[in-house]
């Protein structure tokens, strides 16, 4: 940061700087990077010796870390492919529609459909876990009013159903942010483009398909890793809807609740620091790694498209 | 333009589509709102119809408003997130000032460093937080909670605020600066004053996380006299399992300060990401 040369030193930049750099150096970059630095310690006889990454041998070999581990990295990717599936082929949708000029009441579906979105994952968790028990009767009563009650089961007390149905709930509550991002996206498309592929005959579901879509990639592609980085981080609606055993049988349980357990300890399990920052570092490389395949793979094929 | 690609059934079905998505929604939160008026034989005999006199009764209000300390949970939640606003807004934008406006050696080195926190949360980092905040002796405290969403916050305050305060004329900077005005001047007089649209947009996307977050509270301050209302909310649902008038009554006032305020606020948000500010 020092100041060009023959210049008399600019203390005003270091001012301006100072305090964002010093308390997110303080607060985010030296725990992050003293998590990871723990993750290569064991605590033996209440002093932390260094033991390389046996810590993370364990994670990955012994049966009474590696199981669970696996367990909530598989679920953590279902969860994460759902929300693929689902969430954005929706928010595309709704925001391609929203987009259509001259479209009464825009204004209020917009507002509307985003309302899920800010609210807390507690209270989005407890609301739909009171909605689908079977104790109080809303979700058996609205599948009889179409003829399908039949179909009802508690889903979030069965292990098949109850990951896929927390997935689904985030996915209700979040598919408001692709819709944002994608209508922003739409909306900054060139008239002149839409005007040309008209005079070409391209009208509607095609025109989508062949002039949007391919300009709206690079957004798709933005929304595609912020959904990996929640959702690899993801604790608070899991932890809310079904506790930190992540049940029925640890079937919901995904990294962040794994990371708790093994962090704070849970009813038998004693708490373990090491172990803690160990599942943390894994959660950093996988997030990294998204990343790193975002930005040096899909984001410089992606450019072609933009202006 | 359009009207000759319009036609009736389309516009028809894409209200259909829309309409039943709203539906899809809200129907949660009005469910949960309509039925914490209710006496428990209205909220079991009929959970899908608006309260009638017959079934009206306030009983769960009564019950949250003298068991659970919300009040107090409301405050805490209040002060974590305005401090920690003001933070991220008065540091974010002064850094965003500095990358911006002033060519020099590791500027762009700085802003990649800043940037780095958009992608890799902070939540990762938690063990170390948790010893740093021991070993300060700031667990149990609302300070703890506003230094880590003011860290948490920053990255993404400074990435937008620069992308806006590139858009400051330059001539306008450089007359205060022959009229003798100091840097401090110049950037708290001139250029606040003419980003203030931008950084209502980075004080939505702040604030929605920080006050809806439960790890850190959780984990940083669980005692009785720091929970925020989210914590609460959690703790108090646990409890009452069995008490659905208490916990539709307590699930209802914690949505609707969000919603008043989301109602308020939502044109400001939304034009906030519609104008590409998060790119």
């Amino acid at each position: 940061m020092a100041a060009a040369p023959k210049r008399p030193f600019r203390w005003h930049i270091g001012v301006f700087l100072a305090p964002a750099v010093l308390v997110y150096t303080a607060i985010m970059i030296l725990p992050l990077a003293g998590t990871l630095q723990l993750s290569l310690f064991r605590n033996i006889d209440q002093s932390q010796v260094f033991v390389g990454l046996q810590n993370f041998r364990m994670l990955l070999g012994d049966p009474n870390w590696s199981v669970n581990f696996w367990n909530a990295l598989g679920n953590n990717v279902w969860f994460f492919i759902i929300h693929m599936l689902v969430q954005n082929p929706i928010g595309v949708l709704l925001a391609a529609l929203l987009s259509s000029p001259r479209l009464r009441f825009a204004a209020f579906y917009r507002t509307a459909i985003f309302v899920p979105t800010i609210l807390s994952f507690v209270i989005v968790g407890f609301a739909w876990k009171l909605i689908l028990s079977p104790l109080w009767g809303v979700a058996p009563n609205l599948l009889d009013l179409i003829g399908l009650k039949s179909l009802f089961t508690p889903w979030l007390g069965k292990e098949e159903y109850a990951l896929t149905t927390l997935s689904l709930i985030s996915v209700w509550q979040f598919v408001g942010i692709p819709m944002m991002l994608i209508y922003a996206a739409l909306l900054s498309i060139p008239e002149e483009v839409i005007e040309a592929a008209e005079c070409d005959g391209i009208t509607g579901m095609s025109q989508f398909w062949k002039i949007k879509l391919p300009l709206i990639l690079p957004s798709i592609g933005i929304i595609s890793i912020l959904t990996f980085v929640g959702n690899f981080n993801a604790f608070d609606l899991i932890y809310t809807a079904q506790g930190a055993l992540a049940g029925p049988n640890y079937s919901t349980d995904i990294l962040g609740t794994f990371l708790y357990r093994a962090f704070f300890g849970f009813q038998l399990q004693v708490g373990d620091p090491n172990m803690g920052a160990a599942i943390a570092t894994m959660m950093f490389l996988i997030i990294l790694g998204g990343v790193c395949v975002y930005l040096f793979l899909v984001q410089t094929r992606l450019r072609r498209y933009q202006f | 333009m359009s009207t000759a690609t319009r036609s009736l059934p389309r516009t028809i079905g894409a209200h259909a589509i829309l309409l039943t998505y709203t539906v899809i929604a809200l129907f949660p939160v009005i469910i949960v709102i309509m039925n914490s008026f209710k006496s428990r034989a209205g909220i079991f005999g009929a959970p899908l119809t608006p309260p009638t006199p017959k079934t009206v009764d306030l009983i769960g209000y009564t019950t949250v408003i003298g068991q659970g300390d919300f009040i107090h949970y409301f405050q805490n939640s209040l002060v974590v997130t305005v401090a920690s606003l003001f933070f991220v807004l008065l540091f974010g934008a002064m850094a965003a000032f500095a990358l911006s406006e002033y060519r020099f050696r590791g500027n762009s080195l700085m802003g990649l460093y800043l940037a780095l926190g958009i992608m890799i949360p902070i939540r990762l980092g938690t063990v170390a937080i948790l010893q740093l905040m021991v070993a300060s002796g700031l667990v149990n405290t609302l300070t703890a909670l506003i230094l880590v969403y003011t860290a948490q916050g920053l990255p993404l305050a400074v990435f937008i605020l620069s992308e806006f305060m590139k858009q400051v004329s330059d001539d306008l900077k450089n007359a205060g600066r022959i009229d003798g005005l100091s840097e401090y001047t110049i950037f708290f007089r001139l250029v606040l004053p003419l980003v203030r649209p931008s950084m209502a947009t980075v004080a939505v996307f702040t604030m929605i996380p920080i006050w809806n977050d439960l790890w850190f509270p959780l984990i940083l301050a669980p005692s009785e006299e720091t929970k925020t209302v989210t914590l609460g909310a959690q703790l108090f649902l646990g409890q009452f399992v069995t008490n659905w008038n208490a916990i539709l009554a307590a699930l209802s006032l914690a949505i609707m300060p969000v919603l008043i305020l989301y109602v308020i606020f939502s044109r400001q948000l939304i034009r906030g990401i519609t104008s590409g500010a998060v790119k």
